[in-house]
């Protein structure tokens, strides 16, 4: 198992449950992560790679597995395209120039290439670390090469597993909370689906893809969006650059904020709606194996609160739209599976018997654990190799900033900790945001454990306690975005990679200085 | 799976290949007292009263025994009750016996054996009592850690060895003197354990135990709504309140796993601070309104701006139902593709 | 230098071997006459831990001294321990053509003396010397083989202990050494282990378990790895019988450790002994590292297509890592706690891999069955316990020591012949063989043969060769508490039997021996000790109770005494003795008033005085300071009661 930009004891514990059970059975795994984490403890191999720096990682093992022909050939030659193209973008990543741009001794980049290419079935996870760069796509496509290559997709024990983070990111996505696609990825630009969704909804549809996360408040600033509905979101906390954010929010017109707590984002709303947590509603999500499961409500919501689908119907009715008529949550549960084939033979009563992973197209199905088993969602069903190159983070330490800000996340907390920090005994565990520095740049800025430091940007700066410790290498700091007090998306970096448009809050250029 | 063949007190049983005996005769339903046996983990074989009589064999530990074609057990008899009765009261001469004030009361392990072997106060009073007033660790601060009423029986060691592979715990000093013990016997709160809690749900007695102990009402069954995980819980709700979460066994994701935040961050759904009515700002103040001016506000401010110029950010932490009907209500009503949600943070 | 050869080539393999060893052994037996036959006085000085405690370093310090300020050419070689303790420190001299004459307590002064008189003169000083060894005798000093301490013993595992330097592999070499090994080289598993099966040894550790037998699954169970490790962690209290070979002949443990390693098939061995042993495993470091550079030890022994290597792991000291589980687990670096049996260590032990273990004494006889043959060991011993044994002999007797014995010998032969009768011709009350995990044997049954047999059918055990022995003096419920205290402090904690049974059984017994005793307590103490032993996970727990329950067995009235009567008959237990002040005899002399540490004693000057009880802490002290011409106080058993008014 190759575990690669993921601190998985920290974010999610109970899949890091299993990945420690695997080594200590005798899986081996190798993890590559620039900190020093816990699931390391574990490793055959660790490989602390600089932050950004992933695809020469990867691309260099993958050289040393074609240069020593330890690739799955068969599995090329019949499930895969572009081999050679993709063989010739191998060239320019020989060990000499990885060992100096990741900074990982040579030897182990070898030795992680064997290891990974030779031990039969093997499988990858990744998560943030992965994708949170100016060139997430890229870091993603090397991954996804890497097991084309040695022929880890679609068998059991293989495959490329990206770890989500929030409990229904995977439900987000497949319901179509994108600009681009309606449920089960079905893309708005394509006229059948457009059709297909006009004749459901009885309305018309608009054809053209909307705008993502970053762009709407880019838009927002620019004065061209004039009203944003915000469901259970704080991006104050959680989009890099959040100054730019707070800016935009309050250039709006009109700003509704529904949630379940008042954040630093809800507080600038004009109109605040009081969500339902959880316990307080039936329903679905999909976690990040794809796999459906029901909810059931527990409580009777909280006050006056509703369950968000109520309230978002609750206005389309009374703007005029029609089909939002829902009895509950099961109704909506049909409508969805009557749209969305992949989730079309999933039910609420097949639900109750344990979950489903999709696609689950028909009533028998057995649903879906192991995708690409036989051919991969392309034209042709082959999957298909991508040349790559290696483009540096947006910023790189210099002699202004010279230090790079990555960030990670703490056990106790979750996220802008809108819910975890209303637990006593997490807020009494894990209170305040710690700056981990190595013990090298501790010395030399004279920093000890528990001093204030200010961490300055080309953005702005924050102020957070160090901790000196060697889970960060020299020249690496990290900090977390769980509290309020200590802002650390003011100060990281929005810059967005072109394709999958998510900022790079893994690699910042910063400048420290203790506070006297 | 290969079936063994075995007589168990004159019944004729059947057990899967690799089944100790004690496993057998539990899960045909047969009692054998036992105290440091957990179905999630390797046996310890250390409290010694799960002692059986093999045929041919003599006394013997069955949770430590694998079946085998043709066995013939007894587990009752006047030997076996004098060798395992003297553990028993040993231990209880080591315990604090207020159960009343135990959160374990009327669910141990221990008062299950004690009843078993038929004890009785007046033969526990012919030991000569321990020490019971070692000071307990409640550093932590969702569960505590009470020496008085430990056993020993290594099962919170073993849970942290063997199902988190984080060994924050183990024994300490030897003989009469032993300990669970963390690293340099500091509290556990500064210890490495990451409050997972799996080793207080799996103690036998009342040596780990929650600081809140509401006993639930009732249970339900849902997902925990932190990570992608997606682990199946079972929330235990008194009233309108969720007052404890367990992980469900039944759940293909997680078996009945936890982390710390799964099991115990559950405070923020009966929060105080929860927004319990809509609120409009009126002069820079969030004022309480009703659902229908709030909703009307809204529908008529979204209707005033029009197509493309209101965007939506939908979330993560909503299901799937919630999801589906915002992005529905973008499209159709607001008539724009503009959503999206953190996906990408 | 061997490993090389061994890579010539197969041909010349064998004849390559037997040069080898042969060279090896001519240039031993050269080194060794030349010492023997030597034109100067060589002078032996015991220098083993025990010989050291008794003051033999700075007998030997004098001796250099004496000699150099002499001028005399002459060899002084420091040599393990020769078995009596009591004779401490101990002294050899050889003159040319001379016996051997071996001398006991030599302080420096008497170290001057011997040089004076018998290095530079030539008289021997008869009056120090405890005998000859050897054939000769010289001058009225008998030999040592005919005096009453080594007449009935035979010393075959301990022969060379004394007599040679434990540092010069050619001395071991010389007295056949590696002769056992090198004749193993050339035998398969099969004909080895057949061999131990006709020589009958069995375990020396403790339950006598036939060592063939052990051989025999570990062989037998599938494994490529197995290991093979020594249990040098002799822990019972009193014991020494290991500590005193591996400081005195350390090649013998590791010339049977190659044997057996080739027997089961194990490349890897270790020593597990404990760090209190600092000379012991110095000896052996370098025992090992000579074995490597003679080539009988590493890759390819001999050019045998034999590997084997050793290593040593230092014990802190627990006495359960000499439970074979536990020590595997100590030496994995765990914990060291029992694991539960089965599988037993043959099959799955250290690692996971199949792994023998065997105690020193059991590997130094695998050497001498090896060296000379299975038929030779078995000449002596009885019908299912064959071969010698070593012993320590300590207690009550006038010499104590590490003695040798045949297996079948009478308790009494070696208590009244070896040991020269009890101390101060006392009665003799009981011993205690086995050490804690052993019983107490009655006076009743001095004449039960020592083998294993014999002594588990009276309650007790042969153990590593523990033989505590007891007079009348001894209190025996005090004797049990002491071992019970012992094994409850070592235990592990892991079973609850163990943990708290002997925690409660000790409780009880301090209960009984300080007068808080209640009758129901001797059958508690027998149920508790019942269960224990059933109930335990490991040897430790299983045995603990014995010397409780061997006491009750042979010395209930005992029991009784101090819980009905309030009595410590032997006047062991403070809280059940008085001391009184015999009025006829007392003179007033104030030696005990002013010696009291509580001023429990009065009376006027001159006058006779008296003791108030419940002031008397019952130490002893007025009894101590009593002048003997008095003799006016008296210890009595039992409390004498008076109200504090």
């Amino acid at each position: 198992m190759l575990a690669i930009g993921t601190n998985t004891t920290k974010a999610h514990p109970v899949i890091a449950l299993q990945l420690k059970a695997a080594s200590r059975n005798g899986t081996r795994l190798i993890v590559a992560n620039p900190k020093e984490i816990v699931l390391s403890r574990h490793a055959e191999i660790v490989m602390q790679q600089k932050p950004g720096t992933d695809v020469v990682l990867l691309m260099a093992m993958m050289k040393v597995i074609v240069d020593e022909n330890l690739q799955d050939q068969q599995f090329i030659n019949e499930r895969t395209e572009n081999f050679d193209e993709f063989k010739k973008s191998l060239n320019t990543f020989g060990i000499e120039y990885a060992e100096k741009i990741t900074g990982v001794p040579g030897e182990t980049i070898i030795e992680a290439a064997r290891t990974f290419a030779t031990t039969k079935p093997a499988s990858i996870f990744y998560a943030m670390g992965i994708t949170q760069h100016s060139h997430g796509t890229d870091n993603v496509i090397a991954v996804s090469n890497l097991a084309l290559l040695t022929g880890n997709i679609g068998k059991p024990g293989t495959g490329v597993n990206p770890l989500r983070g929030q409990n229904n990111v995977q439900g987000a996505c497949d319901m179509g909370a994108l600009p681009n696609v309606y449920t089960g990825y079905q893309r708005v630009d394509n006229p059948d689906v457009k059709k297909k969704f006009e004749t459901a909804w009885g309305v018309e549809l608009n054809g053209k893809n909307g705008l993502t996360h970053t762009e709407i408040f880019d838009d927002a600033y620019n004065g061209k969006i004039k009203a944003i509905y915000m469901v259970g979101e704080n991006p104050i906390l959680s989009e890099a650059n959040a100054h730019h954010v707070r800016e935009a929010i309050e250039k709006l017109g009109f700003f509704v904020a529904q949630d379940i707590f008042m954040t630093e984002t809800s507080i600038l709303a004009d109109v605040i709606l009081p969500g339902a947590s959880f316990a307080e509603k039936d329903g679905t999500v999909t976690n990040t194996e794809r796999r459906v499961q029901r909810m059931h409500r527990a409580i009777k919501p909280v006050g006056d609160s509703k369950p968000d689908w109520w309230i978002a119907a609750e206005i389309a009715k009374r703007m005029g739209g029609k089909g939002f008529e829902y009895a509950g949550a099961e109704e909506i549960f049909s409508e969805i599976t009557s749209l969305t084939p992949s989730y079309q033979g999933i039910s609420y009563g097949r639900l109750e018997h344990g979950g489903l992973q999709w696609p689950c197209p028909t009533t028998e199905h057995p649903g879906t654990p192991i995708l690409h088993t036989e051919k991969f969602p392309r034209e042709g069903g082959k999957g298909k190799f991508m040349p790559l190159v290696y483009r540096e983070s947006a910023e790189l330490a210099d002699k202004d900033y010279p230090l790079i800000l990555t960030t990670d996340r703490s056990l106790y907390h979750y996220h802008t900790s809108t819910m975890t920090r209303k637990v006593e005994g997490l807020e009494l565990l894990d209170s305040e945001e710690l700056l981990i520095i190595n013990p090298e740049d501790a010395g030399k800025y004279g920093i000890s454990s528990g001093d204030m430091v200010v961490i300055t940007s080309r953005r702005g700066d924050v102020r957070s306690k160090a901790k000196v410790s060697g889970e960060c290498p020299p020249g690496v700091i990290s900090m977390t975005f769980h509290f309020a007090e200590t802002p650390t998306n003011d100060i990281t970096n929005p810059a967005l990679d072109p394709v999958a448009k998510i900022p790079e809050t893994k690699v910042s250029a910063v400048k420290i200085r203790k506070v006297v | 799976m290969e079936k063994i063949k075995l007589t168990i007190d004159g019944m004729a049983i059947t057990a899967d290949r690799g089944k100790t005996i004690l496993e057998a005769a539990l899960d045909n339903g047969i009692y054998i007292p036992h105290l440091c046996h957990h179905q999630d983990l390797a046996p310890a074989a250390v409290c010694r009263v799960c002692l059986v009589e093999v045929e041919g064999r003599g006394h013997t530990i069955s949770c430590r025994t694998p079946v085998e074609e043709g066995l013939t057990i007894s587990t009752e008899s006047d030997h076996l009750n004098k060798i395992r009765r003297i553990p028993v009261e040993l231990i209880f001469a080591n315990h604090d016996t207020d159960c009343i004030a135990c959160t374990r009361n009327n669910n141990c392990q221990l008062q299950r054996v004690a009843s078993y072997l038929g004890l009785e106060r007046d033969s526990m009073d012919r030991m000569r009592m321990g020490n019971i007033e070692k000071p307990i660790d409640t550093s932590n601060p969702f569960f505590d850690r009470n020496p008085n009423r430990c056993i020993y029986c290594g099962i919170c060691i073993r849970t942290c060895d063997e199902i988190q592979n984080i060994n924050a715990i183990d024994f300490a000093s030897r003989g009469y003197k032993m300990t669970v013990s963390t690293f340099g016997d500091n509290p556990i709160a500064d210890s490495r354990c990451e409050s997972c809690g799996e080793c207080v749900v799996r103690c036998p007695v009342g040596a780990l135990s929650p600081k809140t102990t509401m006993e639930p009402s009732r249970s339900v069954k849902s997902v925990c709504t932190y990570c992608g995980v997606g682990c199946g819980v079972e929330l235990g709700v008194r009233g309108n309140s969720v007052v404890s979460v367990e992980g469900d066994r039944d759940n293909a994701v997680n078996h009945g796993s936890l982390c710390v935040k799964g099991r115990y961050g559950f405070e923020f759904i009966n929060h105080r601070e929860r927004i319990r009515k809509p609120l409009i700002k009126k002069n820079g103040k969030f004022e309480e309104s009703t659902w229908d001016e709030a909703l009307d506000l809204v529908a008529k401010k979204f209707r005033e701006y029009g197509k493309e110029k209101v965007a939506v950010f939908s979330s993560a932490k909503c299901s799937n139902e919630d999801n589906y009907v915002i992005q529905k209500f973008t499209r159709a009503v607001l008539g724009t593709n503009s959503i999206d949600h953190c996906a990408r943070l | 230098m061997n490993s090389s050869a061994g890579k010539a080539g197969k041909g010349g393999k064998v004849v390559k071997l037997k040069i080898n060893f042969d060279e090896i052994t001519i240039k031993a037996n050269q080194d060794w006459k030349e010492l023997q036959s030597a034109k100067k006085p060589v002078i032996l000085v015991g220098t083993a831990t025990c010989g050291r405690s008794a003051g033999s370093l700075e007998t030997l310090e004098a001796l250099r001294h004496e000699i150099k300020l002499a001028g005399i050419d002459c060899e002084v070689i420091e040599v393990g321990c020769i078995g009596l303790c009591y004779a401490e420190p101990i002294v050899c001299i050889t003159k040319p053509s001379q016996p051997v004459v071996c001398y006991g307590d030599i302080n420096p002064a008497k170290a001057k003396d011997l040089v004076d008189n018998y290095i530079i003169g030539d008289d021997p000083v008869a009056a120090y010397a405890l005998g000859t060894l050897g054939d000769g005798s010289i001058n009225g000093i008998p030999r040592l083989v005919d005096t009453d301490v080594f007449k009935p013993q035979v010393r075959r595992v301990l022969k060379r202990c004394g007599s040679i330097d434990p540092t010069n592999l050619n001395h071991y070499i010389a007295t056949d050494g590696y002769k056992g090994m090198n004749k193993a080289l050339g035998m398969d598993s099969k004909g080895m282990i057949e061999e131990i099966k006709k020589s009958g040894l069995r375990g020396r550790g403790g339950a006598g378990f036939p060592t063939w037998k052990k051989w025999q699954f570990c062989n037998d169970a599938p494994g490529e790895q197995k290991y093979l490790i020594c249990n040098a962690d002799e822990g019972d209290p009193g014991a020494f019988m290991n500590r005193s070979l591996l400081e005195g002949d350390p090649h013998a443990l590791v010339e049977g450790m190659i044997i057996a390693g080739k027997a089961i098939g194990a490349t890897k061995g270790y020593i597990y002994c404990r760090a209190e042993y600092p000379l012991a495993l110095e000896r052996l470091d370098m025992a090992i590292e000579q074995a490597h550079s003679h080539g009988f030890m590493g890759k390819d022994i001999m050019g045998s297509g034999f590997s084997f290597d050793l290593k040593i792991k230092e014990g802190a000291g627990a006495f359960v890592c000499g439970e074979e589980t536990a020590l595997i687990a100590s030496i994995e670096g765990e914990r060291g706690m029992p694991r539960p049996r089965p599988p037993f260590p043959a099959i799955s032990g250290l690692w996971g891999k199949p792994t023998i273990i065997n105690n020193v004494d059991t590997l130094a006889s695998v050497s001498l069955i090896f060296q000379n043959s299975a038929e030779w060991f078995a000449e002596y011993g009885s019908k299912d316990s064959k071969g010698t044994k070593n012993f320590a002999l300590v207690g009550k007797v006038k010499r104590t020591g590490l003695v040798e014995v045949p297996l079948g010998i009478t308790i009494r032969e070696m208590i009244y012949g070896i040991g020269g009768g009890i101390l101060n011709d006392k009665e003799f009350k009981a011993v205690q063989t086995g050490g804690p995990s052993g019983g107490c044997i009655p006076a009743s049954l001095i004449d039960t043969p020592v083998d294993y047999d014999s002594l588990a059918q009276v309650g007790s055990i042969m153990g590593s060769g523990g033989m505590v022995v007891m007079d009348e003096d001894n209190c025996m419920v005090d004797v049990a508490r002491y071992f019970l205290d012992f094994t409850q402090k070592e235990s592990c904690g892991k079973c609850v039997p163990c943990r708290l049974g002997t925690k409660q059984m000790l409780d009880i017994l301090d209960d009984i021996t300080q007068g808080r005793g209640k009758p129901e307590d001797i059958d508690l103490l027998e149920e508790i000790g019942f269960s224990v032993k059933r109930g335990s996970l490991c040897g430790l727990g299983q045995t603990a109770p014995n010397p409780v329950l061997s006491t009750i067995r042979y010395f209930r009235n005992e029991y009784e005494s101090h819980i009905v009567h309030k009595k410590c008959e032997s006047k062991v237990c403070r809280d059940l003795i008085s001391y009184s002040i015999d009025q006829e005899k007392c003179t007033g002399c104030r030696l005990c008033y002013s010696a009291c540490p509580t001023n429990a004693i009065t009376g006027d000057k001159k006058k006779p005085h008296s003791i108030i009880q419940y002031e008397c802490i019952r130490c002893g002290m007025c009894l101590e300071k009593c002048p003997p011409k008095f003799n006016a106080v008296q210890c009595i058993p039992g409390q004498i009661i008076t109200e504090r008014s």
